[in-house]
């Protein structure tokens, strides 16, 4: 019993040193500024707002720790930033479907993570209402994180530095789950990218080349109905006329509303950093952007349920499409894939 | 409004409370996890392995037609026993008629985002891939279950039409009960598990074994409508 204690009392001041010798890189530390929400210029007032959920400093970093932290799946094998890679906008770089731990393999792509505060259903069939609670999902999915969410609050209160992080955060060092959402929330919900070649153009700050002037006027005319600017999304389930995919067999939206016309539908994506986030489509089939235009040119390869307003796009031309390409390259926002403040804190330039 | 029960119970009434027990059974016999096997309306065999659901909105209501509302929401379960009795205090003096109460979790609840006590969703109540609370948790077994394992599982909630499943319980005391200073009183409540599994429809084990998201998630909450009555009162002061 008493070396047991001597154990315990070791282990616990190795901590207490660990966290006093080991140097903040100063790169990671966030401030008061880092953390203020500016609603960029143009775009619409957000869905989730913070005013139940106050960011500080604290909380955004706590919420960037447990995001790149894979103690939240079942084995500690795999974190949120594991599939939502910074340099890829946070989706998934060149992998179709999304994975799991132990290898699982799920059905649908990884979607990129931006101006998430704009949304208010998440997730390609929009299942989820709020953005607090998204990530209960992919940490309890089987083919995901496959975690309980109150084993993953008792682990977590079994950690000084994460009490010591939720104390810092909310005054309060017991770990909830209400606590752990809000601070993921901080955290993921200040990824705004609004300062794309595309936003710099708007505001009059950047030019356009010829090339990608007659791309957004085609944008305009064939694709911002669903895409619809500044968020490129319209934030509407539609079926873009994809084939059913048979070995998935994926119904989409039908499978949260129970609604027969929702069938095979899926929440219309954002293409900001549209760059950066192939493979494409709700299961990852197209692995370049040319894949796609070319599909939606091709009315040949639509299903019967592809909605009506895609049937236009079979009248652009090859050229039209190269032109489409061209402007869709200037949403990729550099500021944002860089952006010290969503880096992962675990790579410090100091080890 | 998102007080736990927790708090509620711990401590001791202070003044014109009333204490409401919930009694859990299987028609006539008291509910007893894992170990006795009952039968449904059509003798079928099963046993019980869980047992929990939300109450919400508890109004009493006194004789002169003044309800008397209890925002919180509490998760009744049968495997822990602090969680069956509620307690509410500073009733107001009068003669009470009726207690009600909703089973279920209100929608604008459903769409509030991380919340805590009785709507934590680490109590195993919440659906994460299509957001909204489970009202309803009946699990246990059957060898007339088609399900893998010989499982029964109903997994009842939903806020939305046309797979609404709150249901509203009304329950008339059959003598009214008298609040006056420092009177606490208790309601004792049956719940009825039989009751999930029969009237309007009885619940046939081999065809429906399995209810986890909308589909026949209404036929369940149909049932549960009825499966609270007023088991005694103590009136005594």
């Amino acid at each position: 019993m008493k070396s047991k204690i001597y154990i315990v009392v070791l282990f616990t001041a190795s901590f207490i040193i660990l966290a006093f010798v080991s140097p903040e890189d100063p790169y990671f530390l966030i401030s008061k500024k880092d953390v203020r929400l500016t609603i960029p210029k143009g775009f619409p007032e957000p869905s989730y707002t913070f005013k139940n959920n106050k960011i500080t400093p604290a909380g955004f970093v706590l919420g960037r720790k447990l995001f790149y932290d894979p103690i939240l799946s079942k084995d500690s094998t795999i974190s949120c930033g594991s599939c939502h890679q910074q340099f890829a906008a946070f989706s998934h770089i060149d992998h179709g479907l999304a994975h799991g731990i132990g290898g699982r393999i799920g059905k649908r792509n990884v979607p990129a993570l931006q101006n998430l505060i704009w949304n208010k259903e998440f997730m390609w069939d929009g299942g989820i209402n709020h953005l607090e609670v998204q990530a209960i999902a992919p940490i309890t999915h089987k083919d995901e994180m496959d975690e309980n969410l109150d084993h993953v609050i008792l682990k977590l209160n079994q950690r000084n530095d994460y009490r010591i992080a939720f104390y810092k955060a909310f005054k309060d060092s017991t770990v909830t789950s209400e606590k752990m959402l809000k601070s993921l929330t901080q955290f993921m919900g200040l990824m705004i990218s609004a300062n794309s070649k595309y936003d710099k153009y708007i505001l009059g700050k950047a030019s356009f080349s010829e090339e990608e002037k007659k791309g957004l006027a085609l944008f305009r005319n064939n694709c911002a109905s669903c895409h619809k600017e500044p968020l490129f999304s319209d934030n509407t389930f539609k079926s873009n006329g994809i084939p059913v995919n048979t070995i998935l067999n994926d119904v989409g939206r039908k499978k949260i509303t129970g609604i027969e016309s929702d069938q095979y539908k899926f929440k219309v994506p954002s293409l900001r950093n549209i760059e950066l986030t192939f493979p494409y489509m709700h299961d990852g089939r197209f692995r370049n952007l040319t894949e796609v235009l070319n599909f939606y040119r091709d009315s040949t390869k639509h299903s019967a349920y592809s909605d009506p307003l895609i049937h236009k796009l079979s009248k652009l031309s090859k050229e039209d499409m190269k032109l489409i390409h061209a402007f869709l390259l200037t949403l990729t926002d550099k500021t944002f894939v860089y952006d010290r403040r969503f880096a992962d804190p675990n790579f410090s330039r100091k080890q | 409004m998102m007080l736990s029960h927790e708090s509620a119970y711990s401590q001791k009434p202070k003044s014109n409370s009333i204490e409401i027990n919930f009694s859990h059974y299987v028609g006539n016999e008291v509910l007893k996890l894992d170990s006795v096997i009952y039968k449904n309306a059509l003798n079928q065999d099963f046993s019980v392995t869980k047992f929990k659901y939300y109450i919400a909105n508890i109004v009493l209501l006194r004789k002169d037609g003044k309800p008397i509302t209890y925002n919180s929401y509490y998760l009744i379960d049968e495997e822990k026993p602090g969680s069956k009795k509620i307690v509410l205090e500073n009733i107001p003096i009068g003669e009470y008629v009726s207690v009600n109460f909703t089973v279920g979790v209100d929608s604008i609840d459903n769409c509030s985002g991380a919340q805590s006590g009785a709507l934590d969703p680490v109590n195993g109540m919440f659906w994460a891939w299509n957001t909204g609370y489970i009202f309803m948790k009946l699990e246990g077994t059957s060898q007339f279950s088609s399900s893998p394992y010989a499982m029964l599982e109903y997994h009842i909630g939903g806020f939305k039409k046309p797979h609404n499943c709150i249901q509203t319980i009304s329950l008339p005391l059959n003598k009214s009960i008298l609040i006056a200073n420092n009177y606490n009183k208790t309601i004792e409540i049956k719940t009825d598990v039989l009751e999930i599994l029969k009237t309007p429809i009885s619940i046939n084990f081999s065809t429906l074994s399995s209810v986890t998201d909308f589909n026949n998630a209404t036929i369940i909450a149909d049932n549960y409508s009825d499966m609270f009555s007023i088991l005694k009162l103590n009136d005594e002061k």
